[in-house]
């Protein structure tokens, strides 16, 4: 079944009272089960997993190991865009903000791309508010394909498109997708985008899909952890996933972490999620898709994100900035939200390599989408 | 049956272990294992290298006077993009040798015969000395000989599971009816399935995980390498049949000795 029609369907107390219900013998069960089923997500997330954490930490590793090997791919966000017509309550580009905001021109972005590329870095992410006056899908594809010789992969972070632009953007050499749910509860979607286009839930629903359809090479999907139930989130992101996976067959799926982090606005998350939690989501989530890339920024600490390494973590940023401008142009404006790991890609690199990892910069090529 | 040296595209090698670059923790451990394994052909994702880069942490690490480097074209998802890979790594300088992947699903990576057909008949007639990796397809592996290709790679399972010969009743198809020589490529988790697999008749083996992730890759490399060895060694030997009962040696004519007698 088509993914949109299963959640619009879907009975979220229902699943919350499925996974709530899960006893340690669900959990044991679901350990051991090949292949495993949705029944198994849910055990993987529930509160009786906790006492299982290390056991399927232990799994995790070994499925990551198997699908990954001891790399971890290096990536940086590139901010191009702060305006927004959105207003997300727990998001610092929220219109209703009085921050500093900045659109950098296509030199700018060049610019910025530059200073981290003599970082090493060659996957970028562009990340943009959602506001298409200022940067338009023309401005996205001008930028790509300005950057396109220098990086081995680029991927965009922006608002929802058309099928039909995810066309043209992947013409430019754009070939990966991020795009977050926020939270896949409906009532709490609504909730906290209270205007903007994003307040189309199922508009943003469907992204994947069109994404998926336009033929991204990578679709990364997430949730923010702390607006909803994590739990529930977790076993619908994992659906999503699976769903993805099938239907977009030579598309890679990633899913990624978010926990909402202090920004301008001061929101209080009304689901907080712990480090324990956090780690049981990360460890549901690759049981349930061995062979899913699993991200992780700087918005976690660098104690944190250093202890996640070897749990299943394929994807890192480093040295992010979450303003325009803020590698090398220096433009006056303010972040989406403040980092917590604050160390240089070359301390994170070493990091990685000082843990038995190593710290992949390239691991794709901009000739796969070259015209020949 | 004498031991000979494996030959490919019209050059000799020693080993008959062929190792990849993917998976390692560092270029260091990488390299201690490449060593250890006694190999002389070393595959390289090209989307992994930077061909343009003389420091890249791959290629600098990898002597191309001792080893022939190999680059592959992991992630290609159709024909087009596998040939322009290849001509790419041609132009910045590799020798126009190639191991074809086209693996449009990203999750299994199992090989697209169609496209992997096509694009070999393109690179072949273009001069590359082709290496396709195919699912254990004996008709494809026909049809791949038929264009040029220089050897034939069936999967033993799915790249990276360490399944071990998954297709080995395939594979004896292929060794029987092959008149190039067929490596085992993908699959092998352990140094026994790599000896299976030489007993079977394969001309070499090529394994990139299960050494990669091992605890101590070197010594896992040396491993396999004693297990291509031994299976080699076994094969040209000429192993006995199975049987599932025991058998007197000589049942039906023993008489004849025994009358002599």
């Amino acid at each position: 079944m088509n993914f949109v029609q299963r959640m619009l369907d879907a009975d979220w107390a229902a699943v919350e009272e499925q996974v709530f219900a899960c006893r340690p013998s669900d959990v044991e069960r679901a350990l051991r089960a090949h292949p495993k089923t949705e029944a198994d997500l849910a055990a993987f997330l529930s509160p009786a997993a906790a006492s299982y954490l290390e056991e399927m930490a232990k799994l995790s590793h070994k499925a990551t190991l198997h699908h990954f090997g001891r790399t971890i791919q290096m990536y940086a966000p590139i901010y191009v865009s702060s305006e927004c017509t959105n207003s997300c309550v727990y998001c610092g580009f929220n219109r209703h903000n009085p921050i500093e905001r900045a659109t950098l021109t296509v030199d700018e972005v060049v610019t910025e791309a530059m200073s981290l590329h003599r970082q090493g870095f060659r996957h970028i992410l562009l990340v943009s508010g959602e506001s298409p006056p200022h940067a338009p899908v023309e401005y996205l594809a001008e930028i790509a394909q300005a950057l396109r010789s220098d990086f081995s992969s680029i991927s965009i972070e922006v608002y929802p498109m058309s099928e039909e632009d995810y066309r043209t953007l992947i013409d430019s050499g754009v070939d990966g997708l991020t795009l977050y749910q926020e939270t896949y509860n409906r009532d709490r979607y609504l909730d906290v985008h209270p205007a903007g286009r994003k307040r189309d839930y199922l508009w943003r629903l469907e992204t994947m899909d069109r994404g998926g359809r336009a033929g991204f090479r990578r679709l990364n999907l997430g949730f923010l952890l702390g607006l909803s139930q994590w739990r529930v989130d977790g076993f619908f992101l994992g659906l999503h996933g699976a769903y993805l996976t099938r239907r977009y067959w030579k598309s890679h799926i990633s899913v990624s972490f978010p926990r909402l982090r202090p920004a301008a606005g001061g929101y209080e998350p009304p689901y907080p999620v712990d480090d324990a939690q956090m780690v049981q989501l990360m460890c549901a989530l690759r049981l349930w898709l061995p062979d899913a890339g699993l991200v992780l920024s700087t918005r976690e600490s660098q104690e944190f994100r250093d202890n996640l390494i070897p749990l299943g973590i394929t994807q890192m940023s480093a040295g992010s900035r979450t303003a325009p401008g803020a590698y090398a142009v220096h433009r006056d404006a303010e972040g989406q939200f403040e980092v917590s790991d604050h160390r240089t890609p070359a301390q994170v690199a070493q990091t990685i390599a000082d843990m038995g990892y190593d710290p992949v910069w390239k691991d794709w090529d901009s000739a796969f989408l070259a015209t020949a | 049956m004498e031991n000979n040296p494996l030959v490919i595209g019209g050059r000799s090698f020693r080993s008959r272990l062929l190792v990849g670059t993917g998976k390692f923790p560092s270029s260091r451990s990488m390299v201690e294992a490449i060593n250890a394994s006694g190999s002389d052909i070393v595959t390289v994702a090209l989307r992994r290298v930077d061909l343009a880069d003389p420091g890249d942490d791959i290629m600098s690490a990898l002597d191309p006077e001792r080893y022939l480097i190999l680059p592959n074209t992991s992630g290609a998802r159709d024909a087009e993009e596998a040939v322009r890979l290849a001509r790419i790594s041609r132009a910045a300088g590799c020798e126009p040798w190639v191991k074809l992947e086209v693996t449009p699903d990203p999750h299994y990576l199992l090989p697209d015969p169609v496209e992997t057909l096509k694009a070999a008949e393109i690179l072949v007639k273009d001069g590359f000395t082709v290496l396709p990796y195919i699912n254990a397809d004996p008709v494809l592996a026909k049809r791949l000989e038929d264009v040029g290709t220089a050897t034939v790679m069936p999967l033993g399972a799915p790249i990276g599971t360490n399944r071990g010969l998954k297709t080995r009743d395939s594979i004896q198809i292929i060794i029987e009816q092959a008149t190039v020589p067929v490596i085992v490529d993908a699959g092998l988790g352990a140094p026994s399935h790599a000896a299976e697999a030489m007993e079977l008749g394969a001309d070499g083996v090529l394994v990139n995980t299960a050494i990669a992730v091992a605890g101590d890759p070197a010594a896992m490399a040396q491993a396999f390498k004693l297990g291509v060895e031994a299976g080699r060694l076994a094969f040209i030997s000429g192993l006995g049949g199975l049987r599932w009962k025991a058998e007197a040696s000589s049942p039906l004519t023993g008489f004849l000795r025994r009358a002599e007698s």
